[in-house]
Parts: C-alpha cells; sequence; structure tokens
C-alpha cells in the first residue's frame, strides 16, 4: 500500500471540470514535483490532499486516512498531512515561537512547556531558533516560509504539501527556503510539491507529474521527464521555462 | 419669571449631561455585551442563529432608532408595567447599539485573509479553535478603531431619548429653552457639549486608524 | 398579557400614512440631492481647494459629525429666528437634512478622491487641464463610483434618521403616526404599522441608489478591475 493514494479524483467548480481524473501513489520518502501552466489543476490537487477542497469523485488515503468531508476525518487527515502556502500565512499577532506552539497545544494538546521544547527544535532545524521571539512583520519572506515549515513540521506531519512557496519571495531568498526543503527530502520526509523551480525539480525530486488541462499528461523520474519529454504540450511547457 | 445668567444656563445643562454619559456608557457597554452574542451567532456554525442574527440586524439598521424608542416604550407598556422612559431609553439603546456593532465586528472578521483560515484548517484545527486563536485576536485589533468611532453615533443617539421624556442633555436644552426663551443660546450650548462628548472619541478613533495602518504597511 | 392587539384604525387612517410617506420621501430626495451635492462641494474644497478654505470646510463637517442630528433641527428650527432667519417646519427640515447630510457625504467622498491614482491628475495636467477641469472630468466620476455604496448606507441613515423631523411639526411619516395614536390610542400598533414602512422604504431605496449608481457609472468588467 502506498502512503498517498490518489484514485480517479474529479473536481468540479461550477461548469468548470478543474480536475478530469487525477490517479497518482506517493511512496514513502518520496519527492514529488508538480508541474504545469497555471489553470492546470496543480494547486487543487493538493488542496484536495489537505481537505481545503472537496473532491466530486474518487478518493484520496494518506496512510490509511480516508479524506471525507466531516471534521473527525479532516482532523485525522491533517494531522498526518502538513500544508505550506504560497503567502506564509503566519498568525500576525503570534512570535514565531507561539505561531510553531498553536496548533500543538489546541489540536493535539501538547502541554505548553513540551510545545515549547518542539518550537525550538523546529526553528532550529530551518536556522530559525534565534527568531523565536520575533513576529512576522519583522522576519523578511524567506524567514516567515522557514517559520511556516518549522509549524507544519512540528505536528509531526508524515508528508508535507507545498504550494508554490517560493513563488512570493524575491529571487535572492528563494534559495534559503529551497535549501530547507532539501534538507527535509534527504532526511526522508515525503513531499509533494507544486513547483516553477524546475532545477530544484530536476536535482531533488524523486518524480515528476507535468499536469495539463486537469490531467496527469505525463509522470516520470526528473531525468526522462526533462530530458526526453513525450508530449507536445510538455515540450511546449519546457521551453517557455 | 427670574433672569437666566449664561452660567445659569450652562450649569443646569451640565447637571443633565451626567444622564447623557451614563445613558451612552450604559448603551455602549449594553450593546457590546448583546452585540458580541449576535456576531458569534451571525459568523457561527447555526444556519438558524445566523438567519436570525441578519434578520435582527437588518431590522435595527432599516429602522429609525426614534421608532424603536417608541416600540420600546409602548412595547413594554404591554406588560402593563408603568414604564420609566430611562428603561425603554436604555433597552432600545442597547438593541440599537448591538445591532451595529455586531456588523461592524464582522466586517473586521471577514477581512482577516483567507490564507489565516486555510493555514490553521491545515494545522488540524476546529472551527471553534481556529476563531478563538487566529481570527478573533486579529478582528479584535483592527475592530478597535471602527467601535470607537461607533460610540460617537451612541452619544448622539442618546439625544432621542429626549422624545420620549428621558431627561438628559437634550431634554434639559427643550426645559432651559421654555424657561429663558433663549433658544440661540442654549441649543447652540447643547451643540457645544455634545461636541465636547464626541470630538475626542471621532479623533482617537481616527488616530488609531492611522496607527493601524502604519502598523499594516509593515507586513 | 391580557392585551388584544387592533389594527382596525387602519382603514380610517391610511390616507394619514400616505401622506407622511410622502412628505418623508420628498424630504429624503432634496436632502439627498442637495446634501451630495454639498457633500461634492466640501470634498473639493477639503481635498483640492485652496488652502484657506480647508479650516472653514473641515470646522463645519467636525461641527456637525459631533452633534446630534436633533439638535442640529433644533438649533436651525428655534435657534436661528433669533437672528431673524426665520423658516418653515419643511424648510427647516430640509436644510437641516442637507447640512447634515453635506458634512458626512464630504468626508465619504473626500476618501474616494483621496484614493485616485496620481497619474490620474497628472495625466489630465499633462493634457493641458486646469486642477478644477481634472476633478471636474477625470477624477469625480471614478471617485464617486468608489464609494457609491458608503454614500448609498448614508443617505438610507438620513432617510431614517429624518422621523425627528416630527419633533418641529414637520408633518412625516413619523408625525402621522403620533397624529394617529393620539388619535386612536393605538400607540404600540402605529408606531409597529410604521417601522415596517420605514423598513419597507429603507429596502426600496436601497434598491433605488443601486439602480441609480448602475446607470450613471460606466460599467465594469473584469478585465478593467
Amino acid at each position: 500500500m502506498s502512503l498517498i493514494e490518489i484514485t480517479e479524483v474529479k473536481k468540479r467548480f461550477g461548469d468548470n471540470e478543474v480536475l478530469k481524473g487525477i490517479n497518482i501513489d506517493v511512496e514513502p520518502g518520496e519527492v514529488i514535483a508538480i508541474i504545469g501552466k497555471s489553470g492546470s489543476g496543480k494547486s487543487t490537487l493538493l488542496r484536495c490532499i489537505n481537505g481545503l477542497e472537496t473532491i466530486d469523485e474518487g478518493s484520496i488515503s494518506v496512510a490509511g486516512a480516508q479524506l471525507l468531508p466531516d471534521d473527525l476525518h479532516l482532523k485525522a487527515l491533517r494531522l498526518k498531512v502538513g500544508m505550506i502556502f504560497q503567502g506564509f500565512n503566519l498568525f500576525p499577532h503570534l512570535t514565531a515561537g507561539k505561531n510553531v506552539m498553536l496548533s500543538q497545544m489546541v489540536v493535539k494538546k501538547t502541554p505548553k512547556a513540551e510545545a515549547e521544547v518542539m518550537a525550538k527544535k523546529m526553528l532550529d532545524r530551518v536556522g530559525l531558533g534565534h527568531k523565536f521571539d520575533a513576529y512576522p512583520d519583522q522576519l523578511s519572506g524567506g524567514q516567515q516560509q522557514r517559520v511556516a515549515i518549522a509549524r507544519a513540521l512540528a505536528m509531526q506531519p508524515i508528508a508535507l504539501l507545498c504550494d508554490e512557496i517560493t513563488s512570493a519571495l524575491d529571487p535572492e531568498l528563494v534559495n534559503e527556503v529551497l535549501a530547507v526543503v532539501k534538507e527535509l527530502a534527504s532526511e526522508g520526509m515525503t513531499l509533494l510539491m507544486v513547483t516553477h523551480e524546475m532545477r530544484f525539480a530536476r536535482d531533488v525530486c524523486s518524480r515528476v507529474v507535468f499536469m495539463h488541462q486537469g490531467r496527469v499528461h505525463e509522470i516520470g523520474p526528473p531525468g526522462e521527464v526533462f530530458a526526453n519529454p513525450q508530449t507536445p504540450e510538455l515540450k511546449q511547457f519546457l521551453g517557455m521555462q | 419669571m427670574s433672569e437666566f445668567t449664561l452660567w445659569d444656563i450652562l450649569r443646569n445643562l451640565l447637571l443633565a449631561t451626567r444622564w447623557t454619559i451614563v445613558l451612552s456608557l450604559v448603551s455602549f457597554v449594553g450593546g457590546s455585551l448583546v452585540g458580541a452574542l449576535l456576531l458569534l451567532l451571525r459568523i457561527g456554525y447555526n444556519k438558524a442563529g445566523r438567519v436570525f442574527a441578519r434578520g435582527y440586524i437588518e431590522l435595527f439598521q432599516g429602522t429609525p432608532l426614534l421608532m424603536q424608542l417608541f416600540l420600546a416604550f409602548f412595547g413594554l407598556g404591554l406588560f402593563g408595567i408603568d414604564v420609566p422612559a430611562w428603561l425603554a431609553a436604555g433597552l432600545a439603546l442597547i438593541l440599537w447599539t448591538a445591532a451595529f456593532l455586531a456588523e461592524i465586528w464582522r466586517g473586521c472578521v471577514e477581512a482577516i485573509a483567507k490564507g489565516q483560515w486555510e493555514a490553521s484548517s491545515s494545522l488540524g484545527m476546529g472551527y471553534i479553535q481556529q476563531m478563538r486563536y487566529v481570527i478573533l485576536p486579529q478582528a479584535l485589533k483592527i475592530a478597535v478603531p471602527p467601535t470607537v468611532g461607533f460610540s460617537v453615533q451612541v452619544v448622539k443617539g442618546t439625544a432621542l431619548t429626549s422624545i420620549i421624556g428621558f431627561v438628559e442633555l437634550s431634554k434639559a436644552g427643550t426645559v432651559v429653552t421654555n424657561a429663558t426663551f433663549e433658544p440661540f443660546t442654549v441649543y447652540g450650548l447643547v451643540a457645544l457639549i455634545y461636541f465636547c462628548l464626541c470630538w475626542p472619541l471621532s479623533k482617537s478613533s481616527q488616530i488609531l486608524e492611522r496607527k493601524l495602518n502604519v502598523a499594516h504597511r509593515n507586513h | 398579557m391580557a392585551y388584544a392587539f387592533d389594527f382596525g384604525w387602519l382603514v380610517e387612517y391610511w390616507p394619514v400614512l400616505l401622506k407622511g410617506i410622502g412628505i418623508t420621501l420628498e424630504l429624503t430626495v432634496i436632502g439627498g440631492l442637495l446634501g451630495v451635492s454639498l457633500g461634492i462641494a466640501c470634498a473639493w474644497a477639503r481635498a483640492l481647494g485652496p488652502a484657506w478654505l480647508r479650516p472653514f470646510v473641515s470646522a463645519y463637517v467636525e461641527m456637525i459629525r459631533n452633534t446630534p442630528f436633533l439638535i442640529q433641527l433644533f438649533f436651525i428650527f428655534f435657534g436661528l429666528p433669533a437672528l431673524g432667519f426665520r423658516l418653515g417646519e419643511l424648510e427647516a427640515a430640509n436644510l437641516a437634512m442637507v447640512i447634515n447630510l453635506g458634512a458626512y457625504s464630504c468626508e465619504i467622498i473626500r476618501a474616494g478622491i483621496q484614493a485616485t491614482p496620481r497619474g490620474q491628475f497628472e495625466a489630465g495636467a499633462s493634457l493641458g487641464m486646469t486642477r478644477f477641469e481634472t476633478f471636474r472630468h477625470v477624477v469625480l466620476v471614478p471617485a464617486l463610483q468608489r464609494i457609491w455604496p458608503a454614500l448609498s448606507s448614508q443617505i438610507v441613515i438620513v432617510m431614517l434618521g429624518s422621523s425627528v423631523v416630527s419633533q418641529i411639526a414637520a408633518e412625516d411619516l413619523t408625525f402621522a403616526a403620533n397624529f394617529i395614536q393620539s388619535r386612536t390610542f393605538r400607540a404600540f400598533e402605529t408606531y409597529f404599522v410604521s417601522t415596517l414602512i420605514y423598513l419597507a422604504l429603507a429596502i426600496l431605496l436601497r434598491q433605488v441608489l443601486r439602480g441609480v449608481g448602475w446607470s450613471i457609472f460606466p460599467k465594469r468588467g473584469a478585465a478593467a478591475r
């Protein structure tokens, strides 16, 4: 059994079918890059896996936990899968440390002292142990995104979903975030990332998914996908980069 | 009839101003409490609660405060009680204030970025936890300037209670006018006293708002 | 509660209510048109007008926004005759509403003007328009369009607030209600019905103002956003 099983997933927004039957199985420790034009459905797919969008057909399961639209199942799933957003979405009224502590305390009921230790550890892991008491608006975009990663990691997920996590960053800040992700990958974290960083996808990922018009158009190891695209759409997409 | 000096007029008006202040405070505090309950219904899970709160707000924002005062006054009278004006005045103003504050605060809750909901969802928080730890603390902060701003409307709203016979600043103005036949001076002074009550509130609301905008730019 | 509700008086008194509704609407239309016009003039003066004029406009706006409408009305109706300036009930009511709405709409419209991108003024100037011409032809309409919802709410608030003009014996809807209840002794029912009429008028006025906005402002497609 795979870690994440996405089977025949369909999603419509009104008349517009954005996902037209997606099948992907993800093994533990895999790092998967999802690429494609905007509007190809790649962000929607990621949001479906985290239950931020409901699916119309098909099924998604993570480590045996089914995605069902009731609170109990959603919570169980979200405890297994962390998500990082393009816009960071840190809680602006809380310090970096408190950002990392909050969900541990209110969702997992971890005692405060324990949550604090975990928060320190996770902030250290993303290289921001010294920013524990800084508020989000005192941090650069890259630092904010690293806090967001620490926040997700503190819930000890078995997989992380990354939705264009470097797209909102100034170019010089992209690498510090990618370095953290690379580190996580080497430690064996299962990662699904929607990304425009083709170099990163080639260097770090185990498989690349090319989405086009709501379908998985091509899928394979980065060597094959990038070096030897099979379809004109992927050729054109790669040419555009 | 005795002669009234300017000081006599002012003293009488200032004595009545106490009741304007008391009624304003009662209305604002009471209205905040009821308004908070309404807000929770308005943004809550329960469909019936949402519909009720919407109807309530629509009703109180869509009808004159004066009519609400009349209805409170004569409506309470239906229960066979001899209704004192202060009771009807306080009740109507509290209910009226609650409607406006609930709507202002709902705007603040809705102003919180969608990403905050999504991030807290993805961390496994439920609706109540999201509200309590993520959304409301932020919404409360941006709610301060418009809430202070609305307190000006409450102070001005108390003037209408004179019409159902509550003796506060406006009523005193009428009484003193009838005694002195100096409407220009008396209503001028009444306006000035209201101004002295309201202007500091208006000004602090503006200053708070500006501060908040500056703080936001740092994000 | 042993009270029996009775709405039978409606049969006899509906013409009185109707007349009151007419006066309330008349006051609202005149007050709305002149008040918004005054607001536009004041907003121009405060945002773009000559420096010497601004403190006067500010004082007017602050004065009105920080005192109750009822007192403004009393001052105009009872106070001004002391200066030899005597007005009838309806004229006083209208004047008070215009002055009141003028101050509020000034602030609302000013916010709309200030949200105008600087480039619009520069474009106007570069085409040889004066500051006033730029304001009149380039800035004003988009500014009004921007704040139309807020302005509409304010006009509705002024309509509802007009119920206090009954206190100077202007014969509006509230005056009609007072009259009816003094004849029928059915105070609660009378005010209940008038309150519902006000609610209907408020909803109607909101729709009308939405329609007005829709018809006087250029339509914006999604592309223009």
